[in-house]
């Protein structure tokens, strides 16, 4: 299942599943990332699953790349993700005071501002991953009319809280970051609970998001809260 | 029973708790944090009599002044510091590194600046009060993770310490040393740049600008040019990764590091020299130079052997 494992670095593993972005190689990562949760490894330290990716660190001191490659291509995967997934919906605003990147989306996509917004609250998003910052949904399929790239300069600090557009893919910045995605919107809700190790996510891999429209005065209104 | 604790007069531009740093929730978003330094991290803890997973306060440049309430107490400063003793008297001294020092009640530590680096560490005997947060005392300021409510030191605070060890004297030859090169195993994205823009990430001159923190470093030089492709789909990243977004200058992953990211990535820092590479202050050049991965454990290998001498100096 896996295409390819290289170094990266001195102290993780890459483990390719393929180029392609869907559900099914997707569902691949998350079962190996399973597996391996379980297994529990000497040395392992981080296992950071992604769209077709799988990442894992280690530390040097007690195994090494060719001790855990060997490990993972032995790997007997379950089969089965025990997991329940959930419906989330999220409100947004699309003021012009969150919409940081609103001018570069309408020029580079052709599009009014509002066509841009109806065609990304159109769609059911899925979660493919969860990271970058603490608990940041990775989510798709966005409208390959709203499609664009990460900006050339990512932003030193994007707010917390903002909505972004990356490609086929939008996501939410749940603290404030650095970061290259194309800003659409904010909302006010927490994505991410620092209070609970136990669950902290409020999205997590597999959950069905939905976005919803609201005005900057239900945006202070929630945010207050 | 009142514990003892220092009040912070100035709480310094960067200064958090850390330990070895927290493991197994890249899954989540949250990265190792801990200390940038780890070499001077485990000195700290070593010439005070503390245990290796004790948290110790890092600063970066600019670090906390702290005025002392408490029995008298040992304290070490790591790193290459400027900093005062203000003694309860008015008397001042200038601090030496890599030495305890005796505090009594009422006086002050006041960490002026690192000089020519960037973190130093500040250890008290018997260690700060905290509590663990998610399994580790490093704080990731921006998850709002760990001790002191995932803050740096604000202005005003108290810090309370458990019950000291022993007073000791301790003290450690040790100077910090400069880094040449800065060595680099080949990233899963190398083939994503011309050759001759390889040529020049390993032989020119890239400066760290000062929009570097304890996510990353940024650089300046010559603009690196993809041929490939400049977006890749966002994946796991580690310590040490070399991302280039399009605009062609390097990014490096440090330990508050983003764990998705979606720049090619042209190289990984090597292991053995990443203490070093924290060090490097903006303004500065540095040049990569390129190794294989049999080469870089080894290192690492050295660099740990060449640590537990350090420590083992410390009787």
């Amino acid at each position: 299942m896996i295409k390819n494992i290289a170094n990266l670095g001195d102290a993780a593993i890459y483990c390719d599943f393929g180029t392609e972005v869907n559900k099914e190689i997707n569902s691949k990562v998350i079962k190996y990332f399973m597996t391996l949760r379980k297994k529990n490894f000497k040395g392992i330290t981080n296992l950071s699953p992604s769209y077709n990716k799988l990442v894992i660190t280690f530390d040097i001191n007690e195994t090494s790349y060719h001790n855990l490659k060997q490990e993972i291509l032995d790997l007997d995967v379950e089969d089965k993700i025990e997991s329940e997934f959930k419906k989330i919906r999220i409100p947004t605003c699309f003021h012009n005071d969150f919409s940081l990147d609103i001018d570069r989306l309408e020029k580079r996509l052709k599009k009014s501002k509002r066509e841009i917004i109806d065609l990304f609250l159109k769609r059911k998003y899925f979660c493919y991953m969860t990271g970058f910052v603490a608990g940041m949904p990775f989510l798709g399929d966005t409208d390959d009319k709203i499609q664009l790239e990460r900006l050339e300069t990512p932003r030193v600090k994007v707010p917390r809280g903002s909505v972004g557009l990356t490609e086929q893919f939008c996501n939410i910045y749940t603290f404030e970051s650095p970061g290259g995605w194309n800003i659409i919107g904010n909302t006010p809700i927490t994505i991410f609970n620092t209070t609970t190790q136990k669950t902290p996510n409020l999205i997590s891999p597999g959950d069905e998001v939905i976005f919803y429209e609201i005005t900057k005065k239900e945006y202070l209104k929630i945010y207050e809260k | 029973m009142k514990n003892d604790y220092f009040h912070v007069a100035r709480g310094g531009l960067n200064s958090t708790f850390q330990d070895l740093g927290r493991k197994n929730l890249y899954h989540i978003g949250l990265p190792f944090s801990g200390a940038m330094d780890k070499r001077n991290y485990l000195i700290a803890n070593k010439l005070i009599d503390n245990n290796k997973n004790n948290p110790v306060l890092e600063f970066a440049y600019q670090g906390p002044s702290l005025k002392y309430f408490g029995k008298k107490r040992n304290i070490v400063v790591t790193g290459d510091v400027n900093f005062r003793i203000i003694k309860n008297n008015n008397s001042q001294n200038k601090g030496e590194c890599y030495r305890t020092i005796e505090l009594d009640e009422g006086d002050t530590i006041d960490i002026c600046s690192t000089n020519k680096s960037v973190y130093g560490y500040f250890s008290v005997s018997g260690g700060f009060k905290l509590d663990k947060v998610w399994d580790s005392f490093s704080t990731t300021i921006r998850a709002q993770i760990g001790p002191n409510n995932g803050n740096k030191l604000i202005d005003g605070q108290d810090i309370k310490l458990n019950e000291p060890n022993q007073l000791s004297n301790k003290r450690l030859d040790f100077i910090n040393s400069k880094i040449e090169f800065i060595r680099v195993i080949k990233g899963t994205n190398f083939d994503y740049f011309s050759e001759q823009s390889i040529k020049d990430f390993f032989s020119k001159d890239f400066e760290v600008t000062k929009f570097t923190d304890r996510m990353g470093m940024r650089l300046e030089g010559t603009k690196l040019k993809n041929i490939k492709k400049t977006n890749i789909k966002s994946e796991g990243l580690v310590k040490g990764t070399i991302q280039i977004p399009p605009d062609g200058k390097p990014i490096i992953m440090l330990s508050d590091h983003g764990t998705l990211g979606g720049y090619p990535k042209l190289g990984v820092v090597i292991s053995a020299d990443y203490d070093k590479l924290v060090q490097i202050t903006p303004g500065s050049k540095i040049k990569f130079k390129e190794i294989n991965l049999k080469d870089a454990e080894n290192l690492y290998k050295l660099y740990n052997i060449e640590t537990n001498n350090i420590l083992s100096k410390i009787l």
